[in-house]
């Protein structure tokens, strides 16, 4: 996946400037940065739901969002969309219908994301349990490229754990994932790193890159380091 | 376009609704419970509950399935699962198409039940057929829930929504010919009835009410009834995105 200057303007604000990156198939790219300062604008240009001002975004060798990408692609919004007033199956099963795959593939995107309420209407469930329905959804079709937004927020550590294994062995599988987050030890745990900060990419670096290029061990540091060289130049 | 994704969609609706109990309740009974209330309001008027009787055991549906598919196609906007469905591989018409088959199935049941209430329970007596009078109840209730899908594409919240009841429907309701004939309007607000679809909706019922079968201009009224229910479709599907700003 490449982007190329992408410009992104809501409303009269300017939202991305002109950003170019790449991401490699079959890894775990994080996309960190705090909040508002357009990770989710630039998820959204992946995923192709984004109208953009200038530049573009090549996934899979075609333009995003183009309709042949729409079964390859899937995204989990930060807020979980799913149905509140349905059970957790009757969800899953209507995805599953217009996705065209297997109905047993509910049970297995169940078991990937560790939800058992199977029959429970999602609105009884908790925030972290509705966000893993929007995951498993997003499984459903085993995707080539999964994008996530902020995932596990909200979540119990050990789970939080759970899903970075399960990220880990998805991008093991092939899959490439793309996954944003405002936390930087999870930075730890992906393979390459997109750094960004109010619409501007500070760097995009491996973890052990990263580290190099500041001097700094900690990421978290690191992250403060470019942007202090950011703000010298 | 997918008669798979259609059905799976109109199943999951009817699946929501099946889990609100309540609202099966209010779809299902108000009407019917309306056009009780107004045989009792018309009690010492003779032949005025069988002179409009016939007209409201279509206009109540209209109303109601207005609302409900109206609120319900906003909600689908507002909490993401359109976003969600827009990045999958399903035509737009497969979302309105599946809407309008659960809400059709909705709206047929309850201008069945309204109809029995009426004919069976009031003894409504019409000029034409009863059969007749109930079909077209069922095509008002199809008005109502098309022209509520599309109008829900203006409405960013539930408050604005509702509002479209007297804004979009209420007009609609005052010149349609119910309460003064439209030949008796001003020039203007006549010419404004003709371009409201529930003159025509409203001008078909009132025909097999009182002359006793649709004629010519009934016909006229009941195709282009069905020409603005799916025309209203389409437009509600033209209004859906898959790209926003």
């Amino acid at each position: 996946m490449a982007a190329e200057s992408l410009t992104v303007i809501r409303g009269d604000q300017e939202v991305l400037h002109g950003l170019s990156f790449t991401v490699p198939r079959g890894r775990i790219t994080g996309l960190l940065g705090p909040s508002g300062c357009g990770k989710t604008t630039l998820m959204r240009c992946v995923v192709g739901v984004q109208i953009t001002e200038s530049g573009g975004v090549q996934v899979l060798g075609v333009p995003a969002g183009s309709a042949e990408l729409r079964p390859r692609v899937g995204y989990v919004t930060q807020a979980p969309s799913v149905y509140g007033d349905i059970t957790v199956g009757e969800n899953l099963r209507y995805f599953a219908r217009i996705l065209g795959v297997e109905a047993s593939r509910v049970s297995e995107v169940m078991k990937t994301v560790a939800l058992e309420e199977h029959d429970r209407v999602a609105n009884k469930l908790s925030g972290g349990q509705r966000s893993r329905i929007s995951l498993a959804t997003a499984l459903l079709a085993e995707p080539d490229l999964l994008v996530l937004d902020e995932p596990t927020v909200g979540l119990d550590p050990v789970l939080r754990v759970e899903l970075w294994n399960t990220f880990t062995a998805l991008a093991q599988a092939g899959t490439t994932l793309l996954v944003s987050s405002h936390v930087m030890d999870e930075a730890e745990r992906c393979d390459s790193l997109l750094l960004m900060r109010d619409g501007d990419l500070l760097a995009s670096e491996t973890p052990d890159g990263l580290r190099a290029r500041t001097g700094e061990e900690d990421l978290e540091d690191a992250f403060l380091a470019l942007i202090k060289e950011r703000e010298a130049v | 376009m997918s008669p798979r994704i259609t059905l799976a969609t109109a199943t999951r609706v009817l699946t929501q609704l099946r889990r609100d109990p309540r609202t099966i309740a209010l779809l299902l009974i108000v009407p019917a419970a309306l056009v009780i209330l107004i045989k009792f309001v018309f009690e010492d008027s003779p032949g005025a509950f069988d002179r409009i009787g016939g007209p409201l055991v279509g206009l109540f549906p209209f109303i109601t399935m207005f609302l409900v598919s109206s609120i319900t196609m906003l909600r689908e906007r507002t909490t993401g699962t359109l976003e969600r469905l827009m990045t999958m591989p399903l035509a737009k018409l497969d979302i309105l198409l599946g809407y309008g088959l659960a809400f059709g199935f909705v709206g047929t049941a309850q201008a069945l039940i309204t109809s029995a209430v009426a004919f069976g329970l009031l003894d409504l007596e019409v000029a034409g057929s009863t059969v007749l009078v109930i079909v077209l109840a069922i095509g008002n209730a199809l008005l109502g829930m098309s022209l509520g899908l599309f109008v829900s594409a203006f409405a960013q919240t539930e408050f604005q929504a509702i509002q479209f009841m007297p804004a979009f429907v209420f007009p609609q309701l005052l010149l349609c010919g119910l309460f003064v004939a439209r030949d008796q309007m001003a020039g203007a607000l006549e010419a404004i009835s003709y371009a409201l679809p529930l003159t025509y909706a409203y001008d078909a019922l009132d025909r097999v009410t009182s002359d006793g079968s649709l004629g010519g201009r009934g016909t006229v009224d009941v195709i282009v009834t069905c020409g603005v229910i799916l025309l209203a479709l389409a437009l509600g599907a033209a209004t859906l995105r898959r790209r926003t700003a």
